[in-house]
């Protein structure tokens, strides 16, 4: 009896480590190393930055730290919005440091930069802060999931439950570089595809402090909506300023990009009533209320700000990437990427799925920013208008034709792929 | 036409922040020979002294706009005591680096602390609302801006140009030598005209506070085109970079209404050409 327990356990010890044996040379380089490429001082370092790193961080600590019996390290770097600085730090991230994942690159701009040079390394691309849908459509890699978000469905979100509501005339304030025009592109083409109508637009340059001309120009247009086409700082300069003109509330704004971070910035007086599209929020239910609590007590987080969807996305997506190498037996990016598309996502951040293209299509929300009389505790900031299903939320497979798509193969547009 | 304008009175009202910031370099450009370019993060500091004393301190809108300014000066004074007054016999280029090294702490440790995107400072009760002047509606708050710096910069002009205490900080950069050698403090002036500057900077960052957004790089964003306007000014020009400060105002409204993706550029251009056909400004002199 005690011999065949005994003989039991030895085969079971056996078998083990010859599991962990055959895993350790399916991690390459004994490591599976996730490089965080954010913007760490700029625009957007409020809105990813700090709190992307730390989003990655919780999920790998949260996973346990290893997978598949090896280390999981985390690296982070800033891009400062600079698409060079971006492929150069990835180039040697690939090239020398071991690095298997690239995530987050906030800023289109970044993003496109970085990810034909991870396809041309077979290693894989997790983009949680750039906004272009043209990242999962004509620009696309094999190797790329784009996570969070992108142009396409804030516009959708916003654009067709604003026109909706009875916002039928558009005004665009655009910030004049590629993401803007995208967004403003996307956004008007759904006004008009709602029965809506686009009056106008005005160009500014990016990080302008002073909109009040543009918001002359928007006034005198008598557009029901403004829309914002912008980011950041403009944002949230054109909102204080709108609200000083006396532009709203006779007309109202539509954020195509707000987060909570800038929610939080302006304070609810000012921002109260704006309608915005968002992936995530913190508040929704007590899968979203648990974990955000935890992001936001945790030591690292000097600021004890709540985690805005860039940040909540990385986490879900990095958990992702670590399940699917677990489901793999291997880190080797063509396993990991079709066990990632292959696995539905079902956690706190979303339940979806990641389409051949690369996007993850999952509930988006329609919120609406609460008055200060309605808000009853810090960061209550949002009413959910809408729970936008993930169906309508993103564009179909079908509109976004990617080329590394085998339905839409294009071996000019992607040589990756042999 | 109405539209029109509606701009120009904007533009009107953006010079008048370029107005202040342009008198203060030029102020102490032309009497302690320092090229300041840690001014828009001194502005910038302004402004966050002003939301700190309020969110902190409950100091209100018209005590911050004469403390918060003290503040910055008195902290422009340590600068200039413990390290700008050991450059003084050296070139230029040692000052405007010394500078540009603290602008980046100072904006790198308001970074630190507030984040990015920063703080929204409100209006003042008293100056909320505004009035529709037919052809726009004009808020009671950028009124005020307006009255507020030209009256500043008319007195900052009338001092330097016609009074006695004027005249020594006028005789101290012609010959400070000379100056001293009559009695005068001259080391002790230099301090107070750099605390003077530089109080305007902290000055304009609390005027600018309830209109932008507070937050570390809001300096940042502004000084280059206040560096412009002082260079087609004249450097050291005090007239000069008031009246350029509320023209350029001027003209950047104007392209913002007929050309807005070159807004950004169009102080640029005119730089360019001033430095062209007159490389000393248009109210400089040759030295």
């Amino acid at each position: 009896m005690t011999r065949t327990i005994r003989n039991l356990a030895l085969a079971a010890l056996l078998a083990l480590s010859a599991g962990t044996a055959a895993a350790a040379d399916k991690i390459s380089d004994g490591v599976v190393k996730i490089g965080v490429l954010t913007d760490m001082t700029g625009f957007y370092s409020d809105l990813a930055g700090p709190g992307s790193v730390l989003a990655v961080k919780m999920a790998v600590s949260d996973f346990g730290g290893k997978v598949l019996g090896k280390p999981i390290e985390v690296i982070s770097a800033d891009h400062q919005n600079k698409a060079d600085i971006a492929s150069n730090t990835a180039r040697k991230w690939f090239d020398e440091d071991k690095v298997d994942v690239a995530v987050d690159m906030v800023n289109s701009g970044t993003a496109l930069a970085v990810m034909p040079v991870a396809a041309e390394k077979k290693r894989i691309t997790i983009l949680s802060g750039p906004a272009t849908t043209a990242i999962t459509g004509d620009k696309c890699t094999p190797y790329n999931v784009h996570y969070t978000y992108n142009n396409w469905a804030l516009a959708n979100g916003t654009g067709r439950e604003v026109v909706k509501n009875g916002g039928d005339s558009w005004f665009f304030i655009t910030a004049d570089y590629v993401f803007g025009k995208s967004l403003e592109d996307d956004t008007a083409a759904v006004v008009k595809a709602s029965g809506g109508k686009v009056l106008g637009a005005v160009r500014h340059p990016q990080s302008s402090s002073d909109f009040s001309s543009y918001l002359l120009q928007a006034q005198a247009s008598g557009a029901k909506v403004i829309g914002m086409a912008n980011a950041g700082a403009d944002t949230i300069n054109t909102i204080k300023q709108a609200k000083e003109f006396g532009i709203t509330p006779k007309q109202s704004l539509a954020g195509l990009l707000v987060f909570i971070s800038d929610v939080n910035s302006l304070g609810l007086d000012i921002a109260k009533g704006m309608y915005l599209t968002t992936a995530f929020y913190w508040d929704y239910d007590e899968q979203t209320r648990a974990w955000s609590k935890k992001f936001q007590n945790h030591p690292d987080n000097a600021k004890k700000a709540m985690p805005t969807m860039v940040q909540a996305g990385l986490y879900s997506s990095v958990t992702h990437y670590l399940q699917a190498i677990k489901a793999a037996g291997t880190d080797q990016a063509d396993a990991v990427m079709a066990k990632m598309k292959a696995s539905p996502v079902n956690d706190f951040f979303a339940r979806g799925t990641i389409g051949p293209d690369g996007l993850f299509r999952h509930d988006m929300f329609l919120v609406q920013v609460k008055s200060p009389q309605e808000s009853k505790y810090p960061w209550d900031y949002y009413k959910i208008v809408k729970k936008i299903p993930a169906v309508e939320a993103f564009p179909t497979v079908e509109m976004q034709k990617c080329p590394c798509d085998r339905q839409y193969f294009d071996a000019q547009k992607c040589p990756w792929v042999k | 036409m109405q539209a029109l304008f509606g701009q120009l009175l904007v533009g009107l009202i953006n010079g008048s922040f370029y107005a202040l910031l342009s008198l203060g370099l030029a102020i102490i450009f032309g009497l302690v020979n320092v090229v300041n370019f840690a001014h828009g993060a001194l502005y910038m500091t302004g402004a966050f002294l002003a939301w700190i004393g309020l969110e902190w301190l409950g100091v209100g809108y018209f005590p911050a706009l004469l403390l918060s300014p003290l503040a910055v000066g008195l902290l422009g004074v340590v600068i200039e005591r413990t390290m700008l007054r050991r450059l003084y016999q050296l070139d230029n280029l040692y000052g405007l680096l010394l500078t540009f090294g603290l602008t980046l702490i100072i904006e790198g440790l308001f970074h630190h602390r507030y984040g990015n995107s920063g703080a929204s400072y409100p209006v003042p009760e008293v100056l909320q609302g505004g009035t529709n002047l037919g052809f726009m509606f004009l808020p009671r708050y950028r009124g005020w801006v307006v009255l507020v710096s030209v009256a500043v910069c008319l007195a900052a002009w009338w001092v330097i140009e016609r009074t006695k205490l004027g005249a020594y900080l006028r005789a101290g950069t012609e010959n400070p030598r000379l100056l001293q050698a009559f009695g005068v403090n001259v080391p002790l002036m230099m301090t107070l005209t750099l605390g003077l500057g530089v109080g305007l900077a902290g000055f304009a960052g609390v005027m600018a506070a309830p209109i932008y957004q507070v937050s570390p790089g809001m300096g940042s964003n502004l000084i280059i085109v206040v560096f412009a306007v002082v260079v087609i000014g004249g450097m050291g020009s005090i007239l000069g970079s008031i009246v350029t400060g509320l023209g350029l105002g001027l003209v950047e409204g104007l392209t913002k209404y007929l050309y807005p993706p070159a807004a950004s550029t169009v102080v640029f251009a005119i730089m360019a050409v001033v430095l062209l056909l007159r490389p000393a400004g248009l109210f400089g002199r040759e030295r």
